[in-house]
């Protein structure tokens, strides 16, 4: 039924190793044609699985069924345990689906405007098509440890998109550390996997999240380790692979520098796909958290809240407009983790999964969206910093408008696409937990009041700027993945998410809660109201409002010294505390082992070479000598 | 059977010994060769010796003797045969030049 | 008596002889006291009562192998050819080796006690080592018999692989 789904897989792959291999043999365009072009089709089939899947077969008596559309047993363990790699459909893997093609899509056509005439035009192309496989193998993936593997590989392609730009110093210093912190965090998730599994016998995920008798719940019950149950371990150990992934804190410092990748990366990788993968892997675990581990769900909320918070305020400070859009995607990140941390299972209960996961899904267009339009200012202005922007409304029209829209819709305004998920998501955080709730709401006016800050110091403020080169508009291949994402924020938000996604699988009916949604408008025009104030046209007031709160202002801009401390603990302790001693230790104790191994071994044959003399009789002497001293020996005896 | 046993085996010894002596220090190979022959007919002897004296009713040692002549006459004639061609590649036959394999 | 002074004689030749015979510089006077020496082997074969054993010890050794020896060395060295002598801690060591031998060997057959055997003595017949030499019983020697023949039939092959021209 479902086997054209298997292209959706293997045309990306393909792509990248043709693209890849072909060294430059095509024009640029040529190659970046072909990867548009498989992209494309990679879409259509996209939308028709989706469309099969919700529409004509997906929903049997009410739950729609999770589908096995294409299985392959690749490494058999035990008669149990077996590494498959498949293709599963659910509704969240459909909808990541389309997520995917569509903004991968609109980055592969935006990219022909950014890149033309970059170096390795036809190298960026192979490795987006790289990275487009590997997101898509793991949203398709049908148990943990192939998405494991494509975990690892969409980490390898990030890092070297990230890296992209291979001859500037802080890119690849950036891809680095990208790919350290989220291959650290990496290691706890497969622990995890290996903890998980060897109690489940399992990799599967249809029969590791299955509500009623489930396996590994039962046989991990009762077992414990300092304390914590074992589950909760293997649970909390898996999640420490989507904080890596998704930017929570303390693992969020590669997100910020990671902008140093082309800005269609960040748009596609960092904004709408990879980071997600976090949020995908707690939904696609969220029964055995719900049911087995609640508590680790509480851990992941808080997590959520404190990363939305921290990453809102570092946000209000930073200058660089692609830092902005990067603490705010690791806020919004979070208020979908905190969303997961709040929700049920069943029914109505569900609603805070199903608004995580329309957040995600809302979110990576509006992002997407942000990050391009960011893109068309940058390729405009030829920089990154609000200093050298302001006033670009006069020249960038298309630019401006689809920036405001997607402002708008971050900032939870109606009727754009966010306002609708971020109300599920604060009714759902109401419901649940009162704390987590004023959190998520300071939050979404922070969002209002640093996404306008953006704004106005991009297209208004310094209406007199004078620019060097006047901006212009960026050309077609730009502007339309704009306008078209644009005009996805306006209406996804009709969509009838609870209808199609859903915690439990069934679906349900949401009504949006009038006295929530009115609250959180307010803070949203009140964080408008203020930026406004004080962007909207040159003035005195931010410096001033700086000044009054040094202390924070000051700690903010610098990220809150996470670096630091990283550094700190990394250069500091772990190196000098712990690597040099074995450093020196091996070095020298087991070097010098070896060398003196070596030594004595070449002392001794120097020493003795010369009873190999190559003349018989010597040998013969010797012979006859030792036979002498063994009768020697026999006759004392 | 006048003559003791161990005189036979001194004699024997002494033979074999300064074959070894030979084998040792002389220099020609054809010399070596030589005092190779010394030392199995040392041996020889105490074949023949033992069996005439300790047991007079096989003939083991006997045959032995006779199958060790016969081998050393095959060796000899071997031997001899590696000789000459080594004279031939080479020149001489002294057994210090002949230490190729060391190289 | 007259036994005891015959292998006294043959004796005092085979030490003399075979001493010359690895100290001549000269190589054919070696080969010669070499031919004195396994002819008065021979005559300890006779003195054993081993005729048969004798009449192969000259035949083969005295009559084979020693013309073989002859003829290598004439055609491998010069009239006149001496050795140089050599290194005088090679002949101390080899020296040293062969009397340290024969002093433990010595002392071996001065301590062991013989248990010489009583039985009447009877020279093999030839129809006896014929068929102990063609049987396959107990103490009967086919197996050993044809070993050496193949054994011969490879030394004659590769003698001739061996010493034949390229």
């Amino acid at each position: 039924m479902f086997t054209y789904t298997l292209p959706i897989l293997v045309i990306p792959a393909l792509m990248f190793i043709f693209l890849g291999l072909m060294d430059n043999k095509f024009k640029p365009m040529t190659s970046g044609i072909l990867g548009t072009i498989g992209l494309g089709i990679v879409a259509i089939l996209s939308y028709i699985a989706a469309y099969d899947y919700f529409f004509s077969v997906g929903l049997i008596d009410g739950i729609y069924q999770k589908i096995i559309a294409f299985n392959f047993e690749w490494l058999k363990i035990t008669e149990h345990l077996h590494i498959d790699l498949g293709i599963l459909l659910d509704p969240i893997s459909v909808m990541m689906l389309v997520v995917i093609s569509t903004v991968s899509l609109m980055v592969h056509i935006y990219s022909f405007g950014y890149m033309n005439g970059e170096r390795g035009f036809q190298r960026y192309y192979a490795l987006l098509s790289l990275f487009t496989f590997s997101m898509l193998g793991l949203v398709v993936a049908t148990n943990i440890f192939q998405m494991y593997i494509f975990w690892e590989l969409v980490g390898v392609s990030s890092y070297s998109l990230i890296g992209f730009y291979y001859t500037k110093k802080s890119a690849i210093a950036a891809s680095k550390k990208a790919f350290i912190v989220t291959r650290f965090a990496d290691f706890f998730f497969l622990v995890g996997i290996l903890l998980v599994s060897f109690y489940s016998e399992t990799f599967d995920f249809i029969s590791l999240t299955n509500p009623e008798n489930n396996e590994l719940i039962m046989k991990t019950a009762g077992l414990s380790f300092l304390g914590i149950s074992v589950l909760s371990w293997g649970m909390m150990l898996i999640f420490m692979g989507g904080v890596g992934k998704s930017a929570m804190l303390p693992f969020h410092i590669w997100l910020p520098d990671a902008m140093e990748g082309p800005t269609p990366v960040s748009a596609l990788i960092h904004a709408a796909t990879m980071v997600v993968a976090g949020v995908f892997l707690v939904a696609r675990l969220f029964p055995v958290y719900y049911l087995g581990t609640p508590e680790v769900l509480t851990i992941i909320a808080y997590i959520g809240a404190i990363t939305s918070l921290f990453a809102a305020i570092v946000a209000c400070t930073q200058t660089d407009i692609k830092r902005v859009l990067a603490f705010s995607t690791i806020s919004q990140i979070a208020y979908m983790i905190t969303s997961l941390g709040v929700s049920g299972l069943a029914g109505h209960e569900g609603l805070g999964y199903m608004a995580s996961m329309f957040h995600l899904f809302t979110h990576a267009f509006f992002k997407a969206l942000l990050f391009l339009g960011a893109g068309a200012v940058i390729h405009a202005v030829h920089s990154n910093e609000m200093s050298a922007m302001g006033g670009l409304n006069k020249y960038l029209k298309i630019t401006n408008i689809t920036f405001l829209i997607a402002c708008l819709a971050i900032a939870g305004i109606p009727p754009f696409s966010g306002f609708f998920s971020k109300d599920e998501i604060l009714v759902a955080a109401f419901h649940s937990d009162k704390i987590l709730f004023a959190c998520l709401y300071f939050c979404a006016g922070l969002t209002a009041f640093y996404m306008f800050r953006l704004y106005f110091n991009i297209f208004w403020n310094d209406n007199n700027k004078e620019y060097e080169h006047t901006p212009h508009e960026a050309p077609f291949v730009m502007t339309f993945p704009l306008i078209f994402l644009a005009t996805l924020t306006c209406v996804c938000g009709f969509i009838p998410f609870s209808h199609y996604v859903s915690a439990d699988a069934m679906p349900f009916e949401t009504h949006i809660n009038w006295a929530i949604a009115s609250a959180s408008i307010g803070v949203a025009l009140i964080g408008i109201g203020i930026a406004t104030k004080m962007y909207f046209k040159k003035s005195e007031i931010p410096d001033k409002v700086a000044d009054t709160v040094k202390g924070l202002y000051t700690s903010a801009y610098h990220k809150f010294y996470f670096d630091e401390i990283w550094v700190f603990v990394t250069k500091r302790i772990i190196f000098e505390g712990i690597s040099r001693p074995i450093a020196w230790f091996d070095r020298h104790v087991v070097d010098g082992f070896m060398n003196g191994l070596s030594w004595t071994t070449n002392f001794v044959s120097q020493k003795t070479k010369n009873l190999q003399s190559g003349l018989v009789q010597d040998y013969v002497t010797i012979f006859i000598g030792g036979a002498l001293v063994i009768v020697l020996i026999m006759i004392l005896i | 059977m006048n003559v003791p046993i161990e005189a036979y085996l001194i004699v024997s010894t002494i033979m074999f010994f300064v074959g070894v002596y030979g084998f040792l220090a002389r220099r020609n190979l054809l010399t070596i060769l030589m005092s190779l022959e010394l030392m199995l007919n040392a041996v020889n002897i105490n074949f023949t010796v033992f069996n005439r004296y300790l047991f007079p009713g096989q003939l083991d040692g006997f045959f032995f003797t006779l199958f060790i002549i016969g081998i050393a006459a095959a060796e000899t004639a071997l031997a001899i045969a590696i000789i000459i061609n080594i004279y031939r590649n080479i020149q001489n036959i002294f057994v210090d030049k002949v230490n190729n394999l060391k190289h | 008596m007259a036994e005891q002074i015959i292998f006294y004689i043959l004796a005092a030749v085979i030490v003399v002889f075979s001493i010359l015979s690895v100290t001549s510089k000269r190589i054919l006077r070696s080969a010669t006291y070499l031919l004195f020496v396994l002819i008065a082997t021979a005559g300890l074969y006779f003195m054993l009562d081993y005729e048969f054993l004798a009449g192969v010890q000259i035949s083969v050794y005295a009559g084979g192998i020693l013309v073989l020896f002859v003829f290598s060395i004439l055609l491998t060295s010069h009239a006149g050819d001496k050795e140089k002598p050599r290194h005088w801690g090679r002949l101390l060591a080899a020296a040293l080796t062969a009397v340290v031998g024969f002093g433990l060997c010595l002392y071996i057959i001065l301590n062991n006690v013989f248990k010489v055997a009583n039985q009447i003595w009877q020279e093999p017949t030839m129809q006896q080592v014929g068929q102990t030499l063609m049987g396959t019983d107990k103490n009967q020697y086919l197996l050993p018999f044809e070993a050496i023949s193949i054994l011969l039939l490879a030394c004659i092959i590769g003698g001739i692989m061996i010493a034949r021209k390229r």
